[in-house]
């Protein structure tokens, strides 16, 4: 098992970086008639911990003896029947399913599925609670019309459905769903507890960290713990014992884009332009999502830029993503970007330089 | 309806008023509803206004208070957004209901029990034009037996047609005077003490959202007991600290785009929401009098166009980096674009 499942902490008890909110969530489901839970905050930061550990608190240990099903779904839409494919995760007490993963269908497992799940009574009345637990992942990535479709879902059935949302990007929910729950805001661990986190992790593996290695992993994992975790257990792989100058190996694809951006800044024409098409799509087929592309390789031009010039390229490169979210073929805006930086820079160069 | 344990009820639902008459702060369509019990008589209905200001709950607590229990199943059809609303739903499912027949002369045990059926079409912004087109004609051939009832977020969806057809009635976000007074209802009732600051502050925060108000209290009374202070119903209700805002606005002013850059990183980080940030940052710029109105203009600007392709779905990170950006240009007076001539 790796590190970051195997020390995930079970309890809210044994939660430690995001102590507080473990000892409130602990507190609000004394009572029968706790609200729906929105959590959202950047990935890695323990919302999933911190929500299994919730189930846990509620259910007891039977949360955790969940059953995975992969089920197609037959729903009527409106003139014709469709499949939809759904893998659900199920205790006796809780379902888990991420919705959007049916795309644009989105729509139909919100009003049929999840209707009807949050309709049927818990089965098991042995419980202690009086109600069960719909846990939706990425909410903030349904559609619209499937994020209006959980309203009166959330409402109409809420003395024995609750929800947990969970999400990202809490300015992606509409805020008629905000409104029906309480939001709750994971932050990303500072370095300090990331450091903890790893120590901690040490010990049990009973490793030893030359001073100030714990620290360097967690400065470079930008606030991600499982980041941190997979990092620190590469390291472990790479070499052991630790050598306090043991180099941090970087992600593949970060160091891929870090090439992008110098091949970029050493030259701007259509052929390189070209060359740079070729990168970028590579980076998709890998399955690296484009915004973290674009985002990482602004990250490294900034690095190599003029004050003057930052200004101007932050703009495109949030223009060029806005462009890619309404579009539908992201390497389009993912080239448009860089032609656009390399017309600006080229301006620049020649501006100034004659 | 199946008999529901009361207890496992979220607060919002469990003073969700059942009369009309309890609803707070909607006098005019209180008083117009208020009349249809007496005379039986009602027009088509829009609702339309924000999240969380009574617009389910009136419809609902009238189609009860009309038709009481025994009745309401078989006179009022209620279709949300989450029932699959297309075309041919609409058309076969409201044309069955309204097909069958009402018996007049049903007064029951004191319920009005007018001769027509309600349609309550809820989170009605959510259908599309064609659906709502093909409601036309239902909404004519059906007239005599059928009220209709839409509500919806924002009337603009509302095709004109339809909503040409409707009496409509905007509900207000509530008045702090208003909502204290429901709070403190609510309070007396589950045995809370809220002093009067932090009930400004509740009424403050919910900003006119009555639901969010009981779902803080609800949250507030769990996490801190009885006693409930301002600083405790801030601490749940996630609201962006006002230093953060001004320490945002202090690093632009700076002029220094590596610290604004910084800053937006622990930002998201913190995970606080962007669209919620922007409104608040608009508020400081509004309110700030070493930024000319030239400089507020071109801010207000950005955060408009930033607010919008948030909304599209817009990447948080990138557009707040951008609001930076343009603001340090504002403050320190650089021209708009980048000059090529250098
Ligand atoms: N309180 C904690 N103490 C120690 N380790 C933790 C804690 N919370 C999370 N972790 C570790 O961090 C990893 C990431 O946490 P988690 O999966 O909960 O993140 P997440 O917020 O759901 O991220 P994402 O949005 O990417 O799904 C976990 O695998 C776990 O090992
Ligand atoms: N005017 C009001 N008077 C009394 N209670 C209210 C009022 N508005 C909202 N509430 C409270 O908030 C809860 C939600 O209200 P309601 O469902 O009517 O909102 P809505 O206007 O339909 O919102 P949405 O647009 O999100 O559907 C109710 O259960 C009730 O507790
Ligand atoms: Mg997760
Ligand atoms: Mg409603």
């Amino acid at each position: 098992m790796l590190w970051v499942d195997k020390y995930r902490p079970k309890t809210l008890d044994q939660i430690t970086v995001h102590e507080d909110v473990a000892q409130n969530l602990k507190k609000l489901v004394t009572e029968q008639d706790c609200p729906h839970l929105l959590f959202y905050g950047p990935p890695g930061a323990g919302k999933k911990t911190l929500i299994m550990a919730l189930l846990r608190q509620m259910f007891g240990n039977s949360a955790e003896k969940v059953k995975v099903e992969n089920r197609t779904w037959k729903v009527d839409a409106g003139s014709r029947s469709i499949d939809i494919e759904l893998t659900t995760l199920a205790s006796a007490n809780h379902i888990e399913m991420s919705p959007s993963d049916a795309g644009f269908q989105d729509r139909y497992v919100v009003q049929e599925i999840i209707k009807e799940m949050a309709k049927n009574r818990p089965i098991d009345t042995k419980g202690k609670k009086g109600f069960k637990v719909l846990l939706l992942n990425e909410v903030d990535k349904l559609s619209r019309e499937a994020q209006h479709s959980l309203r009166r879902t959330m409402e109409k059935y809420s003395a024995y459905c609750r929800l947990i949302l969970c999400c990202n990007s809490s300015s992606r929910v509409i805020e008629a769903i905000r409104s029906r729950c309480l939001n709750v805001r994971i932050n990303a661990p500072n370095e300090e507890q990331i450091v903890r986190a790893l120590d901690f992790i040490s010990k049990k593996e009973d490793l030893q960290l030359p001073s100030g290695f714990a620290a360097r992993i967690a400065e470079k994992s930008n606030r991600n713990l499982r980041r941190a975790i997979l990092s620190l257990e590469t390291c472990r792989v790479q070499q052991y014992p630790f050598s306090s100058k043991q180099t941090i190996p970087p992600m593949d694809w970060e160091e891929y884009i870090s090439e992008i951006a110098s091949d970029i800044m050493k030259e701007q024409s259509p052929k390189r332009l070209f060359q740079v098409r070729g990168k970028l799509y590579e980076l998709l087929i890998n399955c690296i999502p484009p915004e973290i592309i674009l985002k990482r390789l602004l990250y490294e031009l900034l690095k190599k830029l003029d004050a003057e010039l930052k200004l101007e390229v932050c703009h495109w490169a949030a223009y060029y993503e806005h462009r890619m979210r309404l579009g539908q073929k992201a390497i389009f805006h993912l080239e448009a970007f860089v032609a656009k930086f390399m017309s600006v820079y080229k301006a620049f160069l020649i501006a100034t330089f004659g | 309806m199946a008999p529901i344990v009361q207890s496992s009820q979220p607060w919002v639902e469990k003073y969700r008023p059942k009369q009309v008459k309890d609803v707070a702060h909607q006098d005019e369509v209180v008083r117009v509803l208020t009349n249809t019990l007496e005379t039986g008589s009602c027009p088509h209905m829009l609702f339309y206004g924000p999240p969380g200001t009574g617009k389910t709950t009136t419809a609902l607590a009238i189609a009860h208070q009309l038709f009481g229990p025994e009745l309401y199943k078989s006179r009022v059809l209620e279709l949300n957004a989450s029932d699959d609303r297309g075309i041919n739903v609409v058309r076969t499912k409201i044309k069955d209901f309204a097909a069958v027949a009402v018996s007049t002369n049903q007064r029951k045990s004191g319920y009005p029990c007018p001769p027509y059926k309600i349609i309550v079409l809820d989170e009605a912004d959510s259908m599309t034009e064609d659906a709502q087109n093909a409601l036309r004609r239902t909404m004519e051939t059906h007239s005599k037996v059928t009220r209709f009832f839409f509500i919806c977020n924002y009337i603009s969806r509302i095709i004109e047609p339809l909503a040409s057809r409707c009496a409509k009635f905007r509900f207000k976000p509530l008045s702090e005077e208003i909502m204290s007074s429901r709070i403190l209802y609510i309070c007396r009732e589950e045995g809370l003490n809220l002093d009067s600051e932090a009930l400004s502050t509740l009424s403050s925060i919910s900003q006119g959202d009555l639901r969010r108000a009981i779902t803080y209290l609800q949250s507030a009374a769990r996490l801190f007991g009885s006693s409930i202070s301002s600083k405790d119903l801030i601490s749940v209700s996630g609201v962006i600290p006002t230093e953060v805002v001004q320490a945002f606005l202090a690093t632009c002013k700076s002029g220094n785009f590596d610290s604004a850059n910084k800053e937006v990183n622990d930002f998201i980080a913190e995970g606080y929401p962007v669209s919620q940030f922007l409104t608040q940052l608009f508020e400081a710029i509004v309110e700030a009098d070493d930024i000319s109105d030239e400089q507020k203009a071109r801010i207000s600007k950005k955060l408009g166009e930033a607010d919008k392709c948030l909304v599209d779905g817009a990447d948080e990170y990138l557009q707040l980096l951008d609001v930076a950006s343009n603001t340090i240009r504002a403050c320190c007076n650089m021209p708009e674009g980048f000059s090529f001539d250098g």
